[in-house]
């Protein structure tokens, strides 16, 4: 059997590259998907624990988790295209303007 | 509870109150005037049938209490509404409601120009101050008086600012408000006091406490106490030093002048002190300061009056110089004699106050007796029964003036105060000059007025002190003929004029049945009495001829002789003392006009100084109101409230706005930024949490 600690290094891995993708990337829809993967990284953590815990609550809560993940991401993705509309850019350091 | 009506007293001028201050200005003013006078009317009336049943009682059961509810319980303290009716307050009540009503009555008349609101607020001022009155008259402890003594302050301030859209009315409402309020600062604190040394407010029950103990002949609480509530009493009864405010307080209509200056607020004072009677006769030293402020005020007063040219200043100096007499009376243990002058005093007074609206109104506002003259044929009326009056408070037997007066100015001499006796002789002397230079200068010699002599088919209302430009002549043609008192105004004048006539005779030197109707309130309760074993004064035979408030009557009989004989020598020399007052103000200002032009001449700073009532209010201006003034100006308002209060206020908003503008910085704009600090923080806390 695989051990739970190879699972989390694994979640670990996976959430530092989305967390990196968020912040190095300049294009929304890549930081979207940055996000997804962090929140897949979480995923599979639960989904470990759940399994070495011998219960159901980590499967349980991965599928709240995965009905946010599409609800963020269509939303996410309908700002996308609205902040595309009005400045012809995906680059978020376009977007600035909210501040005093 | 032997008359459940005992409450009604009061009550019923303050329903009469209600009324017009909700209803009164849609009420014609027939309705709201009739009313203000007819409840006032139906309290006297109670009032004289509790005082009846009041005689039905012996002598030593003479009060009659009503208990209302409980006012105030908490730990020891417990206070009732509880209304008393003793010999005392029997005189105060028919005094007040007496005397009240037939001001009410004048003042139908007197206010009939003014609009109907106008009309009804002054009918239902009037009402609640003669309620307050009644409170204060008829409370059976401290704090109950003390809600009428509140209440006729009150009522005042309404009153004397009346007309509040003239700058010196508002002035002096706000000046007897404040000057009584320092009167009223001391009472609380006598009253505080007296709570904390017998635990019990009740009148009674402070008595009888008293009683057990021994006269305090150095300056203990006792003397403290009674002195902070003489101070209250200095400021509601007008003397040395809080005296200030009653001359002023003619700025209000006159009626209401006649009605604080005889029947209410001003009596509160000697009232007061005659209630406690018992207690400041335990403390000598008190004694002693009422009675040399009494004498002096009354001197002082009377000095001042000599000289004012205006005819309701001259009254008014006078009142503060007859509360002197009562205050003499009162410091010198004569209890009886100085009610007895309250009494007395009430109905002269008011008869002069309303003489003297005849008077202003029939000249169409002219205030200055210089400017008067030759009123003795067109004003009959007002005439005869302002001489009644004069006569009266000059102190000529038999009128109601000479027995009060020579009363006290009697026990003075006995009780061996002789200069304090020549302080008060000389002051009746100065009584019967003014008066009667006022008589001599209104009604003698010839008209120096040039009002024009118009029959004024308007009342008297629209003329008088406040301002209202009289009503210009209507032509009746009515030539020279000045109108005199309108019937409502006659009817209360000569109804004073008889009580100033007769008032007096309840207390002729012998048959004193004032004296000894009155002797009961004076007095710690029996059962009291005896444990202090001190019944001397009340053991005394009933019929005893001289004076039987006085204690050293009970000497002997032989002493009572000598003491009848001293008596009437003394009655002589008052007697020829205002006699000559009332020749020497004929001499000076009818004989011949130019002494008194010369001695104002030679005389000057004197007559000057006189002039300017000493100089009192500009010195009070001075020391006490200007430093006050000063101190808010700067330190309060341009120091505390502006630097601290404002500074703080504005000071916490400086440090918001410059903090937030270094803060705002961090508000780049950029999710990237604010993304970057919520993960450098998620990474802290787990650090946090992890590893420390």
């Amino acid at each position: 059997m695989i051990p739970l600690s190879h699972y989390l290094i694994l979640s670990a891995t996976l959430f530092a590259i989305g967390a990196a993708g968020v912040f190095l990337r300049k294009n929304l829809i890549t930081i979207l998907l940055s996000v997804e993967i962090m929140l897949n990284a979480v995923n599979l953590t639960f989904v470990a624990f759940g399994r070495y815990a011998g219960d159901l609550d980590g499967q349980i809560i991965t599928f709240f988790v995965m009905t946010v993940a599409a609800a963020e991401a269509a939303v996410g993705l309908a700002l996308v295209i609205a902040l595309f509309r009005h400045r012809e850019s995906l680059n978020p350091d376009a977007f600035t303007s909210l501040k005093w | 509870m032997r008359l459940p009506v005992l409450a009604l007293i009061p009550l019923l001028p303050f329903a009469g109150f209600l009324v017009n201050a909700t209803l009164g200005r849609r009420l014609p003013k027939s309705v709201s005037g009739g009313l203000a006078s007819l409840v006032m009317l139906a309290s006297f009336v109670i009032s004289a049938l509790s005082v009846v049943q009041l005689t039905r009682l012996p002598v030593e059961e003479r009060a009659i209490q009503e208990l209302l509810y409980t006012w105030i319980a908490s730990g020891d303290l417990k206070i009732d509404v509880t209304f008393r009716v003793d010999t005392l307050s029997a005189v105060m009540i028919l005094v007040v409601t007496g005397i009240g009503s037939l001001i009410h009555i004048y003042s139908t008349a007197y206010m009939h120009d003014e609009s109907d609101s106008e009309f009804a607020r002054y009918f239902s001022y009037l009402n609640l101050f003669a309620s307050f009155m009644l409170v204060l008259v008829l409370g059976a402890n401290f704090p109950l008086m003390f809600v009428g003594w509140e209440g006729v302050g009150l009522c005042s301030y309404l009153l004397i600012g009346f007309w509040f859209k003239k700058k010196s009315a508002n002035d002096a409402g706000k000046k007897a408000f404040v000057v009584n309020r320092i009167g009223d600062y001391a009472f609380i604190l006598g009253m505080l006091a007296l709570f904390a040394k017998f635990g019990t407010l009740d009148f009674q029950e402070i008595a009888s406490a008293v009683a057990t103990l021994p006269a305090e002949m150095t300056f203990g609480v006792l003397s403290i106490t009674t002195l902070l509530l003489f101070i209250g009493a200095t400021g509601k009864s007008a003397q040395i030093p809080l005296y200030t405010w009653l001359p002023d307080a003619m700025e209000g209509p006159t009626p209401v002048s006649a009605l604080i200056h005889a029947a209410t607020m001003v009596t509160a004072g000697v009232y007061m002190i005659g209630r406690n009677a018992v207690l400041f006769e335990h403390a000598p030293q008190t004694m002693m300061i009422v009675a040399v402020i009494g004498a002096a005020t009354a001197l002082m007063a009377g000095t001042i009056g000599l000289v004012q040219n205006d005819i309701k200043r001259v009254l008014a100096y006078s009142t503060v110089s007859q509360l002197g007499y009562m205050f003499l009376a009162m410091g010198v243990g004569a209890f009886g004699a100085g009610i007895f002058h309250l009494y007395t005093h009430a109905f002269f007074k008011a008869l002069l106050f309303l003489g003297s609206v005849a008077v202003i109104h029939a000249l169409h506002g002219e205030q200055d007796i210089r400017n008067m003259g030759g009123l003795k044929k067109e004003l009959p009326i007002t005439f005869w029964t302002f001489v009644i009056g004069a006569v009266a408070i000059a102190g000529i037997p038999p009128l109601a003036g000479f027995f009060s007066k020579d009363e006290i100015l009697f026990e003075t001499f006995v009780e061996g105060h002789r200069i304090l006796w020549v302080v008060g002789a000389l002051t009746a002397l100065l009584t019967a000059t003014y008066m009667f230079r006022l008589v001599f200068l209104t009604f003698w010699g010839e008209r120096r007025h040039d009002a024009p002599a118009v029959h004024d088919s308007h009342g008297p209302a629209a003329v008088d002190s406040h301002g209202h430009a009289p009503a210009p002549s209507h032509g009746h043609g009515s030539g020279s003929h000045l109108h005199d008192a309108p019937p409502a105004m006659a009817l209360a004048l000569i109804v004073l004029a008889i009580g100033s006539v007769a008032a007096g005779w309840i207390g002729i030197p012998g048959h004193n049945v004032l004296a000894e109707w009155l002797h009961p309130a004076f007095e710690a309760p029996r059962a009291a009495a005896a444990v202090a074993g001190a019944p001397a004064a009340a053991a005394e035979p009933a019929g005893e001829p001289v004076a039987a408030a006085e204690p050293a009557a009970a000497e002997g009989e032989a002493a009572g002789e000598s003491h009848e004989t001293l008596e009437f020598a003394l009655m002589g020399v008052s007697t020829a003392i205002a006699v000559a007052g009332i020749w020497f103000a004929y001499f000076v200002w009818v004989k011949r006009r130019s002494i008194a032009e010369n001695a104002a001449r030679e005389l000057a700073p004197l007559h000057r100084l006189l002039l300017n009532k000493y100089y009192v209010d500009e010195i009070y201006d001075a020391a006490i109101v200007q430093p006050i003034r000063v101190a808010s100006q700067e330190g309060l308002w341009r120091g505390f409230d502006v630097k601290v209060i404002d500074g703080a206020v504005n000071g916490a908003a400086a440090i918001v706005n410059s903090s937030a503008t270094v803060l705002r910085r961090l508000q780049t704009g950029s999710v990237k930024t604010y993304a970057g600090s919520v993960f450098v923080g998620v990474v802290a806390i787990l650090a946090y949490y992890l590893w420390l």
